[in-house]
């Protein structure tokens, strides 16, 4: 019997996790994918809002506020990059600047420190790359830029190192109330729980619905980027927004922790939730809209364009709340953006609405608040990479050319806490793969990685779980197969002659 | 640190020719740095024929015509790393490398030749839409993985971009029992080599479908299929064309791109046209001392012409190696109408290597008959007519250097259709 089940793998699914580690508790987390970070958080803007967008009073701006305090001691703790370079909301037109004044009031209502409104001189100073006919902007200091499926998977490696149990390629298919608790089914499992927490963002809703609970309607609402070559990311340094619209922030351009750069993303309301296709208009979309801002982008220099679906509620706010009608069930969904912002935040509420809802929460001794370490190669001094070398060969042997990722990297990938299994897992947790040939060079060998660590064979080594195979087949494996067609077609062919003949006959 | 005379970076075809000659030179202290476990570069994965017809007048494979110079290198002396990855060049010749056994090497080097190929283009450079499953490969990547490790990434193929590397990957695959369903190409005409077309496609019945390109891919886990249209002259696709091919395997072979990233490290002048630094008449980049060959330079489409570069850069340095350089008058080569770039960049006539420069170029568009004329600001040093000029084959003339001592400011190359329009 566990005390909570937490439906979902992705940041905001795995802060809960991480926070709940924190108490002497049974915790079980189950993901449909065979990874953590594999939807919504895997594909967003990874910035860290200052908070000024949201109305005050919802529960966007509260999350968003406090999660923005909370974020860069988490990333301290947990090993992952952040940087908190600032954003600037930029009016292009004269009309535009009532909307900065608006959202400057609106940021201060809801209690963010340290925005004012710049002319366009300082503006040009601060970003040089700007569109010259900017007239002013908001200027933000507490804004930052993570990386989204880095902190998630540190989450999650942390929430592992600290019991709770993550249960991958595990769908939620039934919830069944049973003796005060919870059955929950998963095609080939089942778990027995106390309380069970609804993080499945863009499915959420349908969990509710499964559960018996308050029902509610996710619209998934695309948003498509383009990233560029590591060699512009000095292009811009802050989070550069347009002047927002009634529904989204709008394209931005923005540097990545990483050193990239990326323009995106758009925001059109689909029906399929598991549409991340990009499409044609989309990429044109994107580029009006960073050009308005850069108009000197380099669109040569495109390394890869990705979609992300963000989950939007019928009450377009996040819904986060114990359910009224079904005792022990939670709801954390519609978490769209500032939803990445808000995580920290999300997860501390939560954790007050278990205990109101008679959740014993003893916290435990021993908790681990860090994760084993991670080696980033290409961030080092040569002094380092030496020593590293003497101790693990393995550290000398680059595997990606382009992000300068070494075989030692990718094999503590596999080996870490909820390791990587597939190539796009190692991608997420190494970066190889991620550089300018996108994996031209270095993917066969990291293939070849994980069929050794893994023991598995390379024909079964995957993209992103079952069903997306790298490889399809041996060295003339399907010369075989199309000359026993060709047989069989010689056979039937014959036979159908002969027939032919014996009906002649009669 | 280590001290050597000339050291060469990638031990592919371009490294080998010119560590050879260089050798052969009279450069006594050479050595090759290669990041992959093995040298000979991407001939080894190119199982395929036809290599060597210019310079050793057979046809060899990948392979062999790699080990060709791979066994001349023990007896020249020459000291090969291998395993080691060049992270740091500066601008004084120091090299910062790593390998397992040894760790963090710093070189200096009195001169540097630069010879780390090409990369392929990849999806997110032609911003295909669509999703991003398994079963998207450069044709390179799907070379390596049938050729090398003895794997099918497919089994129903279609292949974007007819490139010489899918052109073969089309064949390839053929051969190995999978299904190549039609090579789609954007322009209006092929951009692998003619006899490629030919023996790639044609003699296996593979539709080539020009002026088509990808408009969506399909399949969330693994490619299912992938959306084809006709372009129209400008390139964008139209939609009242659009067809559903089923496949599991997209193939892209999309054009390669020099890999430079090193060369930036140095400060050296850049062509916007060939992606690879500038060069003079030695194969010199603008960094004293710096030399560039094979694909890093330009990309090539035969071997042969890496090769004959490769000596020729190898040469540059062994002289500069020699004589400490005094100035010398130079003069810059222009790519004028019809032509996409000119090599090299610059001539000194004064240190030219030989009483003949061979100059390589490529031409913008495909042309029936072509008059090609070299002029300066004294007029036309020379012109030649040539026939079935195409982008996808290098032309290659050369100057004698009393022509090039005629010549006045600059060296003007042009190319133009002969029985096109008069536009004068």
């Amino acid at each position: 019997m566990y005390d909570a089940v937490i439906i979902g793998g992705g940041v905001t699914g795995c802060m809960i996790a991480r926070e709940l580690s924190r108490y002497d508790i049974k915790v079980i987390l189950l993901e449909k994918e065979e990874d953590v970070a594999c939807g919504t958080s895997k594909a967003n803007s990874a910035v860290i809002h200052a908070g000024f967008d949201a109305k005050p009073g919802t529960w966007k701006a509260k999350m968003n506020v406090r999660g923005n305090v909370l974020f860069p001691g988490i990333c301290d703790e947990l090993d992952v990059p952040y940087i908190n370079n600032g954003s600037l909301v930029v009016a292009v037109e004269d009309g535009e600047i009532k909307i900065l004044e608006k959202l400057l009031n609106q940021g201060r209502v809801n209690g963010v420190p340290g925005l004012e409104i710049i002319g366009h001189d300082e503006l040009m100073k601060m970003e040089p790359n700007l569109n010259t006919k900017v007239k002013a902007a908001l200027y933000a200091p507490t804004a930052g830029i993570v990386c989204p499926y880095e902190f998630t998977i540190a989450l999650a490696e942390n929430a592992a190192i600290n019991g709770v149990e993550f249960r991958f390629n595990s769908p939620v298919i039934e919830i069944a109330a049973e003796d005060g608790g919870f059955i929950v089914k998963t095609p080939h499992d089942f778990v027995k729980t106390r309380f069970v927490i609804n993080a499945a963002g863009l499915f959420s809703d349908e969990i509710s619905k499964m559960a018996g609970a308050e029902e509610y309607t996710i619209t998934p609402r695309k948003g498509e980027y383009l990233i560029f070559d590591k060699k512009f990311g000095s292009l811009i340094k802050k989070v550069i927004f347009p002047t927002p619209s009634e529904i989204s922030k709008g394209i931005l351009v923005c540097p990545t922790v990483d050193g990239n750069i990326f323009i995106g993303p758009n925001s059109n309301d689909i029906r399929d939730k598991t549409d991340v296709g990009v499409t044609r208009e989309g990429i044109e979309e994107i580029i009006e809209g960073g050009k308005k801002l850069v108009p000197e982008l380099p669109l040569s220099g495109v390394i890869t364009s990705f979609a992300g679906l963000r989950a939007v509620s019928n009450t377009n706010d996040f819904i986060i709340e114990a359910s009224r009608k079904v005792k022990g069930f939670v709801n954390v969904g519609g978490i769209q953006s500032p939803g990445f912002t808000s995580a920290p935040a999300i997860a501390e509420t939560v954790i007050e609405i278990l205990k109101e809802e008679g959740m014993d929460l003893r916290e435990k001794p021993g908790f681990v608040p860090t994760r084993p370490r991670k080696y980033r190669f290409r961030e080092m001094d040569n002094l380092t990479r030496q020593k590293l070398i003497e101790e693990n060969p393995a550290f000398g042997h680059v595997i990606c050319r382009c992000e300068t990722v070494t075989e030692a990297e990718i094999v503590d990938a596999i080996r870490r806490p909820l390791g990587a299994k597939s190539l796009d897992g190692i991608k997420r947790r190494t970066r190889a793969g991620m550089g300018r040939c996108q994996g031209g060079f270095c993917s066969s060998r990291v293939l070849s990685i994980l069929a050794r660590e893994l023991k598995i064979d390379p024909l079964q080594v995957t993209k992103c779980g079952p069903g997306s195979e790298i490889l399809k087949g041996g060295y003339k494996e399907f010369i075989a197969e199309k000359d026993m067609d060709e047989y069989l077609n010689t056979v039937e062919v014959e036979s159908l002659s002969w027939k032919g003949g014996a009906t002649n006959a009669l | 640190m280590l001290y050597k005379d000339l050291v060469i970076i990638g031990g592919g075809p371009a490294g080998l020719a010119a560590a050879l000659e260089a050798a052969e030179q009279g450069v006594k202290d050479v050595m090759i740095v290669e990041r992959d476990s093995g040298l000979g570069g991407i001939l080894q994965q190119c199982i395929h024929n036809g290599f060597g017809l210019h310079v050793f007048k057979e046809e060899l494979t990948g392979p062999e015509y790699a080990q060709r110079f791979i066994d001349r290198l023990d007896n020249a002396g020459i000291e090969v790393l291998l395993d080691t990855m060049v992270i740091e060049i500066t601008p004084d010749k120091r090299i910062f490398a790593v390998n397992s056994e040894k760790g963090v090497l710093e070189i200096q080097a009195k001169a540097v030749i630069l010879a780390m190929g090409c990369r392929e283009r990849t999806r997110g450079a032609l911003n295909i839409p669509g999703f991003r499953p398994a079963g998207i490969f450069t044709a390179g990547t799907a070379q390596r993985y049938v050729n090398i490790e003895g794997y099918m990434p497919g089994k129903e193929v279609v292949i974007l971009g007819s490139g010489d590397i899918g052109l073969i990957m089309a064949r390839r695959f053929t051969l190995e029992g999978a299904r190549v369903k039609c090579v789609l190409e954007i322009m209006p005409y092929s951009n692998g080599l003619t006899r490629n077309v030919v023996q790639c496609l044609e003699d296996y019945g593979i539709p080539l479908r020009l002026s088509h390109t990808v408009i969506d891919i399909h399949g969330k886990k693994r490619v299912e299929g992938v959306t084809v249209a006709k372009v129209d002259e400008n390139l964008k696709p139209i939609l009242s064309t659009a067809e559903f091919i089923s496949c599991d395997t997209l193939l892209l072979s999309v054009g390669l791109i020099p890999e430079n990233e090193l060369t930036k490290m140095t400060g050296a002048d850049f062509d916007a046209n060939t992606q690879g630094p500038m060069v003079n008449q030695r194969m010199e980049t603008s960094c004293e001392g710096i030399f560039a060959c094979g694909n890093v330079l330009h990309v090539h489409d035969l071997v042969d012409f890496v090769t004959m570069e490769a000596k020729f850069a190898a040469r540059g340095a062994a002289q500069y190696l020699k004589e400490k350089d005094g100035p010398c008058r130079k003069m810059s080569v222009i790519a004028g109408e019809g032509l996409r770039y000119v090599l090299p960049h610059a001539v000194g006539v004064e240190k030219m290597l030989d009483e003949k420069q061979n100059f390589f170029m490529r031409s913008i568009k495909p042309m029936k008959k072509a008059r090609l004329s070299i002029q300066s600001e004294n007029g036309t040093i020379k012109t030649r007519m040539l026939s079935y000029v195409k982008p996808s084959e290098m032309i290659n003339i050369e100057l004698n250097k009393s022509e090039i001592s005629k010549a006045a400011g600059h060296l003007k190359f042009i190319l133009q259709e002969e029985g096109a329009s008069d536009e004068r």
